[in-house]
């Protein structure tokens, strides 16, 4: 095959390829800091409950290469993806005229599979999603990870994790965006784990792995089962072609009845709801907090739980085969798709009202907003749901980071303020500063949480940048009307729900009552979580002091807080509705440039026309409509004043409790904040059962009671066998093999009588020889006869 | 009167039997080195007899008689030494006694 770079359908190739190469060459080459446990002497032999350490960046050579290496792979992905995005830009019908090119992977029996790229409206829209995600997260990570002895080994597995998203999001296949899918899973549990001395880290990443497992398992068997009935496993020979949509369809699955279709549907729904976070699969994302933050903005907001969404996209013709949510006919994906996302969207939303921790409040938002994602899905409304992934991908990896800078600046504020208290009380022991410092740190580490909102409030004096960075991203989460992102995109949500809901659908009207409830909390928490951090007096010591300092590690942590502010705000305005008054007119003079640039992602009409099965997937935008509106503008609007009635117009002060323990009541409080016990539950019900199980069961009785039961029985044959052998080998082979040489000693024992050892014997015998010789010789020769 | 050859060739013949009597009989091992002078020195009689009767003109008799002599005497000095020798570690002559390598 003739490989000519500047083909733009070769090129999309090349875009996970430098993060992937920057995962080898750091990893084989650059990294110098292997695997070192942070309890090493060479640290210092750090407290084992480790959350990075004083070691500086430019202490290490192959740190800074690594840091380069990495950041030019990431470059190099971005350049290549705007460029292959630039291209598809100017072709007028993407969706029909794709870049794509795929070379032959392996022949399977009768068909030949085809490992290969595409990009589509939808890859293009992703391709200017997540290379920009993820440079501000590798800027970020510099100086947040600045600290770390092993920044090499981070750079390493997020550039990994990079061209993992990138290989999922180029792949033209549901193999290779499995295996995408999968490595990110991996990288997902390194992450988590990448602090692997604290116990709460590795179990995490544990938890993370474990679970998101139980889900692709499920979502590889529908794989499997889609692979045995069409035999292709291509987008596009699968999506585009009614004939197998139709087959697909009407094929009766081997299981659970309905159709084959909706079967391997509902597999890789599961296979999303694990990967995505959704209810009841959740449980590992707040868990997943644990790992620094510039991967919790990875894992939430550019890659990992995108892909979920992102597959269930890609596969939305085959999901929706046999039904047409937009005349209201359901089939099973798409109920489960809207019941899960619903569910989990207002679920999540009211844990993370009371939750205390800066990141876990954002970790359970992104998980109802997932739920949204979902639940938009489960209507029909993909086109919204992509446009919410985008704007949120680009929202919350703001809000990630800018807690990132919160938590740093805590920790310097914690560290500044004691630092001034220790030298006021021993100004003689600067000598023995450090060894004293260290002391005082650990203990007061153990009471002091630089996650905890408690311990934050007027934070906005001393971090400027974060307090306006974390507005703007709290506000876009919180659907701010007209000039943030989040609002754009949450009512194109909720008006697709509405139009449904005109139409009397129960699953549209569900999600339409439970997303505005959600927006709802979710804008409440934003204000709630604004007011705790950043208004009032600060409460803590480490509050007062908390900065990002100066330098190289406040820089590298401030332009992207910056850089994503700015997304955070447009990136909605690609999607205005044209009938939107004034800003249609202004965003969208002919037609949405959203809807119509992702709508020709899915199959055009006329081809589906024929096949009774296969629905209509051009769907227009619902015509505009005020309700919806005037919902989003309520519930984001009363949400931020609720907030702000409780949390801003009295700030909390020290020592005080949350008010909103006063207003729900502590037993509800303590059940949200304990997030319904679904953790205890999951303890309880699969946790604990499958210890017993692995315990009694396994240990006992299969492992020890049967497979060791079989292995004694062989060595006990074994052992019978062998001295059978013992016995013929005493006995036969020692028998003959002694006997033979007995016999010789015998007869030489017998016969060496004759050495006597005396030489005057020998003599004797010698000289009767001669005689008789003589004799003989005589007679024979006739001597005698002549002498005689 | 001359002495004829069988009288020197019975002389020799019983000579050369006392010493094969004595090598076999002896038990001292100086003895039985004596022996063997004498069947060495009745060997030297043949030769000298055989010589002086038959070829007188020619000195092979002679010459072999003469490097008899030679051997006889080496013969007894190696023989001589190593009887000391184990005279020395076994304090006795009688060759019965030297049985250190007999099974």
């Amino acid at each position: 095959m003739e490989i000519n770079l500047n083909d733009v359908n070769i090129l999309p190739w090349l875009i996970p390829a430098g993060p992937l190469l920057a995962f080898f060459i750091i990893t084989l080459i650059t990294n110098r800091s292997k695997m070192v446990p942070a309890t090493s002497h060479e640290y210092g032999g750090h407290h084992p409950d480790y959350d990075g350490m004083p070691v500086h960046v430019g202490s290490n050579l192959g740190r800074v290469a690594s840091i380069v290496v990495g950041m030019v792979g990431v470059v190099l992905a971005l350049i290549i993806s705007l460029n292959v995005v630039g291209q598809a830009l100017s072709v007028s019908h993407l969706g029909e005229e794709v870049f794509q090119s795929s070379a032959v992977w392996m022949d399977t029996g009768d068909t030949t599979f085809n490992m290969g790229v595409l990009v589509d409206p939808f890859t293009t829209v992703m391709l200017v999603m997540v290379p920009i995600a993820v440079l501000a997260i590798f800027i970020y990570s510099i100086g947040y990870m600045a600290h770390d002895p092993r920044q090499a080994r981070f750079f390493a597995l997020i550039s990994l994790f990079a061209g993992a998203m990138l290989t999922l999001v180029v792949a033209d296949n549901l193999l290779l965006l499995f295996v995408g899918w999968e490595i990110m899973g991996l990288c997902s549990y390194m992450l988590i784990g990448f602090w692997f001395e604290k116990e709460s880290a590795y179990k995490a990443a544990i938890k993370a792995f474990m679970t998101t497992r139980v889900a692709d398992v499920i979502m590889l068997l529908g794989i499997a089962y889609l692979y045995a009935i069409t035999g292709t496993l291509s987008f596009r020979e699968i999506l585009y072609n009614p004939e197998v949509l139709e087959q697909l369809a009407t094929t009766p699955a081997i299981i659970f009845g309905g159709s084959a279709a909706a079967l391997i549907g509902v597999f890789l729904i599961i296979g999303t709801i694990g990967k995505s976070a959704q209810f009841p699969l959740h449980v590992w994302l707040p868990d997943a907090m644990e790992g620094p933050t510039p991967v919790s903005a990875m894992i939430h907001a550019a890659a990992m739980v995108s892909a979920g969404i992102y597959a269930i996209i890609r596969m939305f013709p085959l999901l929706t085969a046999g039904a047409d949510p937009h005349h209201g006919v359901f089939n099973a994906p798409l109920l489960l798709m809207s019941v899960v996302g619903a569910i989990t969207a207002i679920f999540a939303a009211t844990i993370a009202v009371a939750q205390n921790d800066v990141k876990r409040v954002l970790a359970y938002s992104t998980i109802s907003q997932l739920g949204f994602m979902m639940a938009a899905l489960g209507i029909g409304a993909y086109i919204a749901a992509a446009f919410h992934l985008i704007t949120h991908a680009f929202f919350k990896a703001l809000l990630f980071m800018a807690s990132g800078s919160v938590i740093h600046g805590m920790e310097h504020g914690h560290h500044h303020a004691h630092e001034h208290g220790h030298h006021g009380h021993d100004e003689h022991e600067t000598h023995d500063a450090h060894a004293g410092h260290d002391e005082h740190h650990e203990t007061a580490d153990a009471v002091f949480d630089p996650q905890d909102m408690m311990n934050m409030g007027g934070l906005r004096r001393t971090m400027p940048v974060t307090f306006w960075t974390f507005l703007i991203g709290g506000f876009s989460l919180a659907g701010f009307p007209l000039i943030t992102a989040g609002f754009w995109s949450k009512d194109e949500i909720l008006a697709d729900a509405y139009y449904g809901l005109t139409h009397g659908y129960g699953p549209h009207a569900l999600v339409f009552v439970l997303l505005a409830l959600a927006a709802f909390l979710t804008a409440f928490y934003t204000m709630r979580q604004l007011g705790l951090t950043f208004w009032g007096e600060p409460r803590t010591e480490a509050a007062r002091h908390a900065s990002l300092g100066q330098g190289i590690v406040s820089l590298t942590m401030t332009i992207p807080l910056i850089m994503m502010a700015f997304f955070a705000i447009t990136a909605g305005f690609v999607g205005v509705p044209e009938e939107f008054p004034i800003f249609g007119a202004i965003f969208s003079p002919e037609h949405n440039p959203f809807h119509h640039f992702m709508i020709e992602t899915l199959p055009l009409n006329e081809a589906t026309e024929a096949y009774a099965n296969v629905p209509e997937m051009h769907v227009d935008a619902p015509p505009f409509n005020l309700i919806p509106v005037a919902t989003s503008f309520l519930v984001a609007l009363g949400g931020l004043y609720a907030g702000w009635l409780v949390y801003w117009r009295r700030p909390l002060q020290p020592g005080e409790e949350d008010p909103l323990i006063r207003l729900i009541g502590v037993e509800v409080h303590t059940t949200l904040r304990n997030k319904y016990y679904l953790d205890e539950l999951y303890h309880a019900v699969f946790i604990v059962p499958s210890q017993w199980f692995s315990r009694a069961v396994v240990s006992e009785f299969i492992d020890r009671g049967i497979i060791d039961g079989f292995l004694h029985l062989i060595a006990r044959v074994s052992i019978w066998i062998g001295d059978l052998f013992k016995v013929l080998n005493t006995w036969l082979i020692d028998g003959v093999g002694d006997g033979i040489p007995e016999l010789i000693a015998l007869f030489g024992r017998w016969f060496r009588r004759v050495q006597t050892g005396r030489v005057q014997q020998y003599l004797l015998f010698v000289a009767i020889a001669a005689l008789l010789i003589g004799i003989i010789f005589a007679v024979s020769t006739g001597i005698l006869q002549a002498a005689g | 009167m001359t002495i004829p050859l069988w009288m020197y060739l019975v002389v020799a013949a019983l000579l050369f039997c006392i010493g094969v009597y004595g090598v076999l009989a002896r038990r001292n091992a100086v003895a039985i080195l004596m022996a063997i002078e004498l069947m060495l020195n009745a060997v030297n009689i043949n030769l000298v007899a055989f010589w002086r009767y038959i070829t007188p003109q020619m000195m092979n008799g002679q010459a072999f008689a003469a490097f008899v002599f030679v051997i006889a005497a080496a013969e007894a000095a190696v023989g001589l030494a190593i009887i000391i020798s184990v005279y020395r570690s076994r304090r006795s002559v009688v060759v019965d006694d030297v049985n250190l390598l007999r099974w």
